[in-house]
């Protein structure tokens, strides 16, 4: 296994195409094997922190590092195969099978073919479906959580130091949810990857951080452990906290 | 039944233009694939250059296809007469629906998709062959279907110039208004339109992702497709012939040509080794010319009136000798021989009906002057156009027309005259059709037209490279007189017999080769 990486962002600012500010002056990092959350409301560059790490965006100035290396200096390609990614939207190729989906990364490694099909069984009974019956299936042909749960076992396939997650767990219904979460805390267990994840959701923020970070008009207003963004007294994070659905999930460690 | 009879006797031939008009699509269509999908895959990426390169395409898509293949045939190198001019226009036409699907496809593909696939790391490259043409292929395919569909359309108006196909009998069929020879062309053009529509969609239909258990079929029904299209092309090449040919015999559109071009072509078969390509019914006289000099025909009968003044832009003379002296000299000089002539004149005749001429008692032109102010004319273009046509005749005879004459195609306007709804045309002396339609040939009496002798016309080239083929066509000289035309042409036009056929009895009374 590699070993988990660290991500830095110093002083980054991302102006978008048309000149709005996005990201204004963000620093922080993100140890390895950190479960990094971003909360923050819709729009407020969430979602450009990972395209920045996954150098999809190129920040405005400052500079994202990846293993101490500035992300401009990365061989784009390399850099994106050691990051699994978990779109938003999922983004699973609707013309391969669940089996060619999550044989993607290890195959444009160039695996061996029998390699690539271990690691596909491997991965599903991971992420707790039945390989038999899931490998050959269209992913037209899954519920929603079940396609969630392919596109993580997707971004873990080539076991990358770095998993970036864009709302991985949103458009389910709470049982669904829970479930997923449980999956997550259980397999990131074992793995100890580097987790960057976007969330909107304040329970599943606290249900599996280990370090929270939140965002108000492009600004990063809190990075510290869960517990202690609980506690914080500033008033636009309290504003945020309390703006948000209450908080049903605790994390037993913090209590 | 006439039209089953027609296919049964003409199954040879019939199958031939079948396959021709398949590989000419075919060829078309591949071509635009090969062309069309990069320029998408390209405009797809560059919006700008792709709107350039989609309107270009689309102008090409406007132009009138009878239109687009009479300025090719006048184009040097990449033009001329044959079924290269027409697989440019083909493909012209096929590159549109072909590079805006792929645009289409490409861009419409599902955003998350692609950028799961930059997300993941793929090279521009592995992702457009893993990701993006995947998912864009049903788009694709619906585009060369409706590229393909177009070009068996398209294709039949090949046939204009000199490609085959199945065109030939839809034109052959209209140049003799017989509506059996335009069904037998049309109807199996329809049915190919159908069937490529079919297939095709069948195959978009299997390529779509989701589609029950795609994935496999896909291969498989590519594969099958890919078999397919080899074994049609294959197919195509061996019955269409094409390889080898060594003698290429045209003509121009119209019956009597068309019996003239077979004539040469059964004389030089029966005569020679030699094998012979023929490319009938190829337009008028400028596109037979164009023809003759670029190669793209070996051999055809011209007439010499029309080759000194259409072809030479000489001035008119009405002394045979002299004619013939002049045009043999302008051919050499062009790298073409005249061989002897073949010993009828098919002058211009001005026709009126039999019925009144009798009522009127009219024999010569100059008789009809004073009736034809209260007349209505038709003429075909090209002799409105000529030197020795329409303007010279109206001056030598002082001829005045109740309205401006109509322009029409020549074969239409016999029948417009039979029909009564125009009173004098110009014709040709040797028609068929003056016998069957009951016409008059009014007498030149101030002699205004030249001699229109016949005379084969062979690129020197080609009779270098092949003596025997002199010995060939020298056996038709002085041997078809004007009954003797005008008989094949009244069986061909009005009997509706077997251009072959025809030729074939007409050889038959000729002496034998030693």
């Amino acid at each position: 296994m590699n070993e988990p990486a660290e991500i830095q962002f110093d002083h980054v600012h991302y102006l978008a195409p048309g000149g709005a500010v996005i990201l204004d002056d963000v620093s922080f990092t993100v140890e390895r094997g950190t479960v990094l959350v971003l909360v923050g409301r819709s729009g407020v560059g969430k979602t450009t922190i990972l395209r920045l790490i996954n150098y999809l965006l190129i920040p405005s100035a400052g500079e994202v590092r990846v293993e101490g290396r500035a992300t401009r200096e990365w061989d784009s390609i390399v850099l994106r195969r050691r990051m699994g990614y978990v779109l938003q939207e999922v983004g699973l190729f609707p013309h391969m099978t669940i089996g060619r989906n999550i044989g993607v990364v290890p195959r444009l490694n160039g695996w061996p073919e029998p390699r690539i099909q271990a690691r596909c069984r491997e991965l599903l009974e991971l992420v707790g479906l039945d390989p038999s019956t899931f490998e050959g299936r269209f992913p037209h042909q899954l519920s929603g959580g079940q396609r969630q749960r392919v596109g993580f076992a997707r971004a873990l396939a080539a076991d990358p130091p770095v998993i970036l997650m864009d709302e991985p767990f949103g458009a389910l219904d709470p049982l669904t949810r829970a479930e997923l979460h449980r999956e997550f805390r259980r397999i990131q267990e074992q793995l100890h990857k580097t987790v960057v994840m976007v969330s909107h959701d304040m329970g599943e923020a606290f249900a599996l951080a280990t370090r929270l970070g939140v965002l108000d008009q492009g600004r990063l207003v809190a990075f510290d452990t869960p517990e202690k963004v609980a506690r914080t007294g500033d008033p636009r994070i309290r504003m945020f906290l309390e703006a948000m659905p209450p908080v049903p999930v605790i994390p037993s460690e913090s209590a | 039944m006439n039209l089953l009879n027609f296919w049964i006797a003409h199954r040879v031939d019939m199958l031939g233009a079948v396959a021709q008009h398949l590989l000419l699509t075919l060829v078309a269509t591949i071509a635009a694939i090969a062309i069309g999908v990069p320029l998408g895959i390209v405009a797809a990426r560059r919006p700008r250059l792709g709107a350039a390169l989609l309107a270009f395409a689309n102008i090409a898509q406007t132009v009138p296809s009878l239109a687009m293949f009479g300025f090719l045939v006048a184009l040097p190198i990449i033009g001329g007469v044959g079924a290269r001019s027409a697989l440019l226009v083909l493909i012209l036409y096929a590159l549109l629906p072909v590079m805006r699907n792929t645009v289409a496809g490409i861009q419409g593909i599902d955003r998350a998709a692609h950028d799961a696939g930059v997300a993941l790391g793929m090279t521009p490259k592995q992702l457009l062959l893993q990701v993006e043409l995947p998912l864009a292929m049903p788009t694709m395919v619906a585009g060369v279907r409706v590229a393909a569909v177009v070009g068996v359309g398209a294709a039949t108006i090949a046939a204009a110039i000199g490609a085959g196909g199945l065109g030939d009998y839809i034109f052959r069929g209209l140049s003799m208004t017989e509506p059996t020879l335009i069904l037998a062309g049309a109807l199996p053009a329809a049915l190919l339109a159908l069937a490529v529509d079919a297939s095709l969609g069948w195959l978009e239909r299997a390529m779509t992702p989701g589609a029950a258990g795609s994935g496999r079929v896909t291969v498989r029904a590519l594969t099958a497709a890919g078999v397919t299209l080899m074994l049609i092309v294959m197919g195509s090449v061996v019955v269409s012939g094409r390889w080898g040919a060594r003698v290429i015999v045209g003509s121009k559109n119209f019956s009597e040509q068309v019996i003239l071009g077979e004539l040469l072509a059964q004389t030089i078969e029966r005569t020679t080794d030699l094998r012979v390509e023929r490319r009938l019914n190829l337009g008028g006289t400028f596109i037979a010319d164009q023809a003759l000099r670029s190669g793209a025909i070996d051999v055809y009968v011209e007439y010499t009136g029309t080759a000194l003044t259409a072809i030479f832009h000489q001035p008119v003379s009405r002394d045979h000798a002299d004619v013939l002296t002049r045009v043999t000299a302008a051919y050499a000089e062009t790298g073409r021989t005249v061989l002897a002539p073949l010993g009828f004149n098919n002058t211009f005749a001005i026709l009126i009906r039999a019925a009144e001429a009798r009522r009127l008692n009219l024999n010569t032109i100059s008789d009809a002057a004073p009736h034809t102010p209260v007349w209505k004319a038709a003429f075909g273009y090209e002799f409105l156009e000529r030197e020795d046509g329409y303007k010279g005749l109206v001056r030598t005879y002082g001829l005045r027309f109740a309205e401006t004459p109509h322009v029409m195609d020549l074969t239409l306007s016999y029948r417009a005259l039979a029909g009564g709804s125009v009173d004098l045309i110009a014709g040709e002396a040797t028609s068929g059709l003056i016998k069957g339609l009951d016409l008059y040939m009014l007498k030149d009496d101030r002699q205004y037209f030249p001699p229109y002798h016949a005379i084969p016309i062979v690129r020197t080239e080609v009779l270098i490279a092949h003596p025997e083929l002199l010995t060939a066509i020298e056996r038709l000289a002085g041997r078809i007189s004007e009954e003797a035309i005008r008989q094949m042409n009244y069986d061909v036009d009005v009997n509706h017999r077997d251009v072959a056929v025809v030729a074939q009895e007409f050889l038959d009374t000729l002496p034998q080769a030693p």
